[in-house]
């Protein structure tokens, strides 16, 4: 089933949460929703599931008008953050509610009801808790209760706003790679909204990163992390320096020193180098185009950690560097520093 | 019994204060503030006082609940069963309490059902939406908590009486409503309206909306959602408001009073009924039928303290 979003708007007072937001989902993806909280994504969530609506644009589910219905005819499984079980429900009938509250006309049999859910709660490995209520399940059991309540309707697509956001890290990852390799299994069209770049970067087959109601970037994990199209799409992915530059003319000054660097066709102006803190290169003093005096040198697994005081005039910009333990780093050590992989984005304020 | 009408009601009605006892009608506390000190420190952790103020400060309670509370209600037994229990039972075989009772009876399953329905309905749209005058309608609805019920019966008397708002279309219509069924009716569904409501607003506002959102997008109509998803998570909450409600209609005298005419075996109600028959110095009567408004108030206590215990257990600690 394929979804496809067009020109979004919603508005919460004078607040835009989505500003003209498109979107094309195809079958059998598993894409993510990643931004920062506030930048629309569960309300575009809620939207396409049609728990909100919009104060402009279309929403097509299979080429279909679905602001044409309500959320209880479009058909889509959707798994909230805090669950939302049916607290005074037992597992097996939080599972069969979808099933039970059908159209007379469709509804099926209480056998089949039964042999489905009993299906469902052994498809997420928890069938031994069918008795239980919610108030007796740990989070991670809730959640895969959640969604197994989900996909009793068999959904033609599958919504899931921050579904691992109440865990904590430990459940947190075991979940993520079971819910991949459930989609694998069961292949329906699911977007899922979080603000954990790790856990979209490992999960999804693409990645929406979206900021203030708009979409920043579309693409595969690889393609955000090592070509992000929008400054911010840098800074929020994966851990960046940033240090204010001025291009003019293809080359590239910090505080009136020239970085030897190629300006690689950035607009002149007040701009902004990014480099990822491993693309960084630690060379004896001299011979690089940039120099600062390590502060402090923290070693864990295969890297060390330096803090690094450029000498920039004060001393007052200080950045971090993710360097290999082939050379040991000293404090108080003056050394040269050198962008092997950077992208300058012109300064928007 | 409520501190309104007994402020309010004249030094003849006050009278009739000590067979009405009705214990248990006072506005419920909010649901947040009671449940608050149960999950603090418990009392055994805060032994700060030394013995003997601890022992002056428990004597002093309960001798103050014993005279206050303890007393006037053995009053009301021993009274009602001075002559023996066969002048009891005759006392309550009489017509005149008969027909009381059953009025009562019948005010009380009226306004009960209709707080019931407006009640859930004014909780659902104050807990469940945003809207503007949202602040307007909590305080209105607790409006009949800040009016004086004699004051509450007197709008009706002003609306519905013969020289009233309606009072002229009314008569020309031959419809009655004042000294009527229906004028007790009202005035007591104006009196009791904001238990249900109260009862049940903090608990819908703590639950929020993602259950009912959960059970749309799994297919249910709005009708399948209430029912199956908002109803039973709400039940103790409601029978609690429904319990305070009956225990207030049941025992309301001052809008009662205004409104009903006090015609005998027609328009008096229980709480009416034992001031008339107090005044007539028939001292077994007026206690017998006191002595139920009496159980119907230690009845109502227990209950109620049954569904708090209910409502508590059905707080589910949240993990975020």
């Amino acid at each position: 089933m394929t979804i496809e979003v067009k020109n979004i708007v919603k508005k919460f007072g004078s607040f835009a949460a989505l500003d003209n937001v498109d979107l094309k989902v195809d079958q059998g993806e598993l894409l993510a929703l990643l931004g920062p909280s506030g930048s629309g994504k569960t309300t575009l969530l809620r939207i396409i599931a049609g728990l909100d609506w919009p104060d402009a644009g279309e929403v097509l589910i299979d080429d279909e008008d679905a602001l044409a219905r309500g959320a209880s005819e479009r058909h889509v499984g959707f798994v909230f953050q805090h669950y939302a079980l049916f607290r005074h429900m037992t597992v097996f009938e939080n599972v069969a509610f979808g099933l039970r509250v059908q159209p007379r006309a469709i509804r099926k049999d209480e056998a089949t009801i039964r042999a489905r859910v009993k299906e469902l709660l052994d498809l997420v490995q928890l069938d031994w808790l069918s008795d239980r209520y919610p108030s007796q399940l740990s989070g991670g059991q809730r959640q895969r209760i959640a969604l197994a309540r989900a996909l009793a309707i068999e959904p033609r697509i599958l919504l899931l706003d921050e579904p691992f956001g109440a865990l904590d890290a430990k459940v947190r990852k075991e979940l993520r790679q079971w819910l991949r390799s459930l989609h694998s299994e069961i292949h329906v069209t699911s977007i899922f909204v979080t603000h954990d770049q790790e856990e979209a970067l490992e999960v999804a087959n693409r990645v929406v990163v979206m900021d203030k109601g708009r979409i920043e970037q579309i693409g595969t994990p690889g393609e955000v992390y090592d070509h992000p199209a929008t400054a911010f799409v840098h800074g929020f992915i994966g851990e960046s320096i940033v240090l204010p530059v001025d291009v003019s003319g293809g080359s590239v000054r910090l505080g009136g020193r020239p970085l030897n660097i190629a300006a690689n066709g950035a607009a002149s102006g007040a701009s902004k180098l990014f480099v990822r803190r491993h693309d960084m290169h630690i060379g004896p003093a001299g011979s690089g185009s940039l120099e600062g005096a390590v502060r402090h040198v923290r070693s864990f697994g295969p890297i060390q950690r330096a803090e690094v005081a450029l000498s920039d005039g004060e001393g007052k910009t200080v950045i971090e560097i993710d360097a290999p333990r082939d050379r040991e780093l000293q404090a108080g050590e003056i050394v040269s520093l050198q962008p092997r992989r950077y992208r300058i984005f012109a300064a928007q304020d | 019994m409520s501190t309104q009408s007994s402020v309010v009601t004249s030094a003849t009605e006050l009278r009739a204060y000590a067979p009405t006892a009705d214990l248990t009608v006072s506005p419920p506390p909010s649901r947040i503030e009671r449940a608050r000190p149960r999950t603090g420190t418990s009392p055994d952790n805060l032994r700060t006082e030394p013995g003997p103020v601890r022992f002056i400060i428990i004597t002093l309670a309960v001798t103050f609940l014993s005279v206050f509370v303890v007393l006037p209600l053995v009053v009301v037994f021993a009274s009602a069963f001075s002559k023996g229990i066969g002048a009891y039972l005759a006392a309550l075989g009489e017509p005149e309490a008969l027909a009381a009772i059953k009025l009562t009876l019948l005010v009380a399953a009226i306004s009960v059902t209709l707080n019931l329905v407006f009640g859930v309905i004014a909780a659902w749209a104050i807990a469940k939406f945003d809207f503007t005058g949202k602040t307007f309608l909590i305080t209105l609805i607790d409006l009949p908590f800040s009016v004086s019920p004699v004051i509450s019966g007197l709008v009706f008397v002003l609306l519905f009486g013969a020289q009233g708002f309606f009072g002229t279309w009314l008569q020309a219509h031959d419809i009655h409503i004042l000294f009527a069924v229906p004028g007790i009716a009202l005035a007591t569904i104006f009196v009791t309206f904001p238990f249900v409501a109260r009862a049940l607003i903090p608990l819908m506002q703590e639950q929020g909306t993602q259950e009912e959102e959960a059970a749309i997008s799994l297919g249910a109509s709005g009708l399948q959602t209430f029912f199956r998803v908002t109803l039973p998570n709400i039940k103790w909450g409601l029978l609690y408001g429904v319990l305070l409600c009956n225990a207030r209609a049941m025992g309301e005298f001052g809008a009662v009073s205004v409104v009903s005419g006090h015609i005998r075996g027609e328009t008096n109600t229980m709480p009416l009924l034992v001031e008339i028959l107090y005044n007539e110095y028939q001292f077994v009567a007026s206690f017998a039928i006191a002595s139920l408004l009496a159980m119907l108030a230690l009845i109502t206590l227990v209950v109620k303290t049954v569904l708090e215990r209910r409502l508590d257990e059905g707080q589910e600690p949240r993990d975020h």
